[in-house]
């Protein structure tokens, strides 16, 4: 028998109103939550490796793609007029959405206009940006999502908890709870993977068939053609854009590349990166509408190209945040969110990607601004980047900014250290209370920093006399 | 060769005799060593937590320390290793002071971790008598940042009955992270307890890095939970073996 699911608290997204601290503690109580994470990244992790080994010099091709991203970010502007015109060359429609809510309005608007009932979607984290889905069902549609995870927890009421596996927070057993709610006969769910996927693809099947529109994420934009390659495994995603009459693909606005070339190179990096596969089942490159004489393909498709803050990146220091592709490959191998899953990071994006990202797309908010403080600064992350991105280094200049705006006292704090610790005679001094003191113990009652050391951990005690001591006394 | 030692605070404070121990394999391996006056800290806690002012007017202190001879520096703690080599530069950068960026990078270029400079090294026979089964932590800036993966295990071997161990979670982080360890305590031993529990399947003696700040979070976290694991700097297994004694 399994254990009562987790509550809509905890896993949606609480960045209002609870603290990074909040949040990551209770994430730690949860030892099935622990459990799912370790063998979920622990899995990852490995064939993330063997497949980049089966590359000749896999580092000099992240390099070859954090160049390649710096450059594109660097002609933002005119590759996304370049892949606009090819994009409406091909019979497509752009519409640029300076916002979250400038996407769902026109997104709702195309739905409106085409009475669409049925909206089917596959996987996209730019949508989950915008609550496109909240926005929709405000309108009246039925809103399904048809990757398998996401399918999962939008029964659930949760939010993604991994950039790739949504649903990598719940084991097979709640899967299979979940699931059973949907079923109308008499039939019992095995907690398999095989039955429950067989159930979720008849479920799906039927939502498919039914729907008026589709709606995509988009992996990568190609200026030169004006495509938009869909990266999936489960078919759902050509389903999603080719069955339904009316496609619209929502892009962030950094997604692209310039040409077929560079797509070749991120298309061996991301599915190797993301799931440890040489290539994923489908990869999808559409390029407009259905044409005459073509069998298949909607009527009409729509790109949103969305900025939702990202144009304000560009130009900073934190600018290489822009060249994540959304592998999730800094989630599997962060030590962080191993420990703490998706949820606890408050928002959208979890892992060191979302650690940066959310202080820079939700800054609305107050709380985001401490997400930079989700990391021991480990550099796993950075290691198993495809494009490079010294997440670390971003991590830190988040820091700054927010020390910035820190508390007075904290500030008062630091301050005072590094003038006692600046003057090595006042560095020594404050050796020596610490070793002649009492110990850290007693110390800790009064230093709140140092009391959250001892609830979990034995104090180191200082040693009587110091090294500088001993050597001074040329005693070493 | 003289070499001049950045003891860490860390050292300096709670594990003096880590220090001495570190002079004895240094004297071992032909080194005249310094331990130039002046000296504080790396200014890592500071730059990990935002505050580059105050780091820099801390490292600023060390790094004129350092400056006051031309000898190889050496530091027992890939952590500050790394901050000198690796972040100095930047730290400097950000702070509007190009002159100590460039000095930084100066003397960076003449900054060696423990381990990287006692590998190039020769060292007299070293044993324990009586043996033991060390399992190595790698910790994360001298193992992702200096790329110091072999040397310390090219160390330990080189000593004889010191049997080196293979583990699970040899390469994850243990939690610590400076303020990390303050900011998100619960966190923190989390992450130690899952790298405590993969330790405890290869039934070490003795658990080694070369990061004292790691052993001090694992260590206070064993102890918490009641673990009977033993931590030793790899300086400490070194002279141990130099000295034909049980680490």
């Amino acid at each position: 028998m399994t254990e009562a699911v987790s509550n809509d608290l905890a896993t949606g997204h609480r960045l209002v109103g609870t603290t990074l601290r909040e949040r990551t503690a209770e994430a730690t109580q949860n030892v099935r939550l622990r459990t799912a994470l370790a063998r979920a990244t622990g899995r990852f992790g490995d064939h993330r490796r063997a497949a980049l080994d089966s590359l000749e010099d896999p580092d000099a091709l992240r390099l070859a793609a954090r160049a390649i991203k710096a450059d594109v970010i660097a002609h933002l502007p005119e590759l996304l007029e370049q892949f606009a015109a090819n994009v409406v060359a091909r019979g497509g429609q752009v519409f640029w959405a300076g916002d979250g809510s400038e996407a769902n309005a026109y997104i709702t608007s195309v739905a409106q206009r085409i009475g669409a009932r049925t909206v089917v979607k596959s996987k996209s984290m730019a949508t989950e940006e915008t609550e496109l889905n909240e926005a929709l069902e405000a309108i009246g549609c039925h809103v399904v999502e048809t990757d398998l995870g996401e399918w999962i927890i939008q029964l659930a009421h949760h939010k993604p908890s991994h950039i790739i596996a949504p649903a990598v927070h719940l084991d097979r057993y709640q899967v299979a709870e979940f699931l059973q709610a949907e079923v109308t006969d008499d039939r019992v769910l095995e907690a398999a993977p095989g039955p429950l996927a067989a159930f979720a693809r008849e479920q799906l099947r039927a939502e498919f068939l039914r729907a008026d529109l589709g709606i995509s994420g988009c992996n990568f934009g190609v200026a030169e053609t004006g495509s938009v390659v869909l990266v999936t495994n489960e078919g759902n995603g050509r389903l999603c854009t080719s069955v339904p009459r009316v496609h619209i693909a929502v892009m962030g606005m950094e997604r692209l590349l310039a040409d077929w070339d560079q797509l070749d190179l991120f298309i061996n990096l991301l599915a190797r990166s993301a799931s440890g596969q040489h290539l994923s089942s489908y990869t999808n490159i559409i390029t407009g509408p259905r044409r005459e004489g073509e069998a298949d393909g909607p009527d009409e498709m729509h790109v949103v190209i969305l900025d939702n803050g990202r144009s304000d990146i560009i130009g900073t220091e934190l600018q290489e945040i822009l060249s994540c592709i959304r592998c999730g490959a800094c989630l599997n191998v962060c030590p962080v969110y191993r420990q703490i899953g998706g949820h606890a990071y408050g928002w959208v994006y979890s892992g060191p990607v979302g650690a940066v990202l959310t202080p820079l797309l939700a800054g609305e908010h107050p709380e985001a601004a401490e997400l930079s403080n989700a990391s021991t600064l480990c550099g796993a992350c950075m290691d198993a980047c495809p494009v490079s991105i010294p997440l670390q280094d971003l991590l830190l200049a988040l820091r700054r900014r927010r020390a910035a705006d820190a508390s007075r006292s904290e500030r008062a704090a630091w301050k005072a250290w590094a003038t006692a610790w600046s003057n090595p005679k006042a560095f020594r001094a404050s050796m020596k209370v610490a070793s002649t003191g009492r110990g850290l113990g007693r110390f800790a009652e009064r230093a709140p920093g140092l009391s959250r050391w001892t609830a979990g951990r034995e104090a180191p005690m200082p040693a009587k006399r110091t090294f500088h001591e001993r050597w001074r006394a040329g005693e070493i | 060769m003289r070499v001049s030692l950045l003891v860490t605070c860390l050292i300096d404070l709670f594990e003096p005799d880590t220090g001495a121990d570190v002079v004895k394999v240094l004297r071992a391996a032909g080194c005249d060593v310094q331990c130039p006056e002046g000296q504080t800290c790396c200014g890592q806690p500071a730059w990990n937590a935002g505050f580059a002012d105050e780091a820099a007017k801390v490292a600023r202190t060390t790094l004129e320390a350092l400056e006051a001879t031309d000898d190889t520096v050496v530091v027992p703690a890939g952590s500050c290793a790394t901050m000198i080599r690796v972040f100095w530069p930047e730290l400097f950068e950000v702070t509007g002071d190009h002159d100590a960026a460039e000095r930084a990078r100066a003397l960076g270029a003449r900054t060696r971790e423990l381990t990287e400079l006692l590998s190039e090294r020769d060292l007299p026979p070293m044993r324990l008598p009586e043996g033991c089964t060390v399992a190595y932590h790698h910790s994360c800036h001298l193992l992702r940042e200096l790329h110091g993966h072999d040397q310390p295990l090219a160390l330990l071997d080189r000593v004889e009955g010191c049997n080196r161990v293979d583990w699970t979670a040899s390469e994850r982080c243990c939690g610590f992270g400076g303020l990390f360890s303050m900011k998100l305590p619960e966190v923190s031993v989390t992450m130690a307890d899952d790298k405590l529990t993969s330790l405890e399947e290869q039934h070490p003696d003795v658990l080694v890095s070369a990061d004292s700040s790691c052993l001090m979070h694992l260590r206070g976290r064993a102890a918490h939970e009641g673990k009977p694991i033993q931590t030793r700097h790899v300086a400490q297994v070194l002279a141990a073996g130099l000295e034909g004694r049980a680490p």
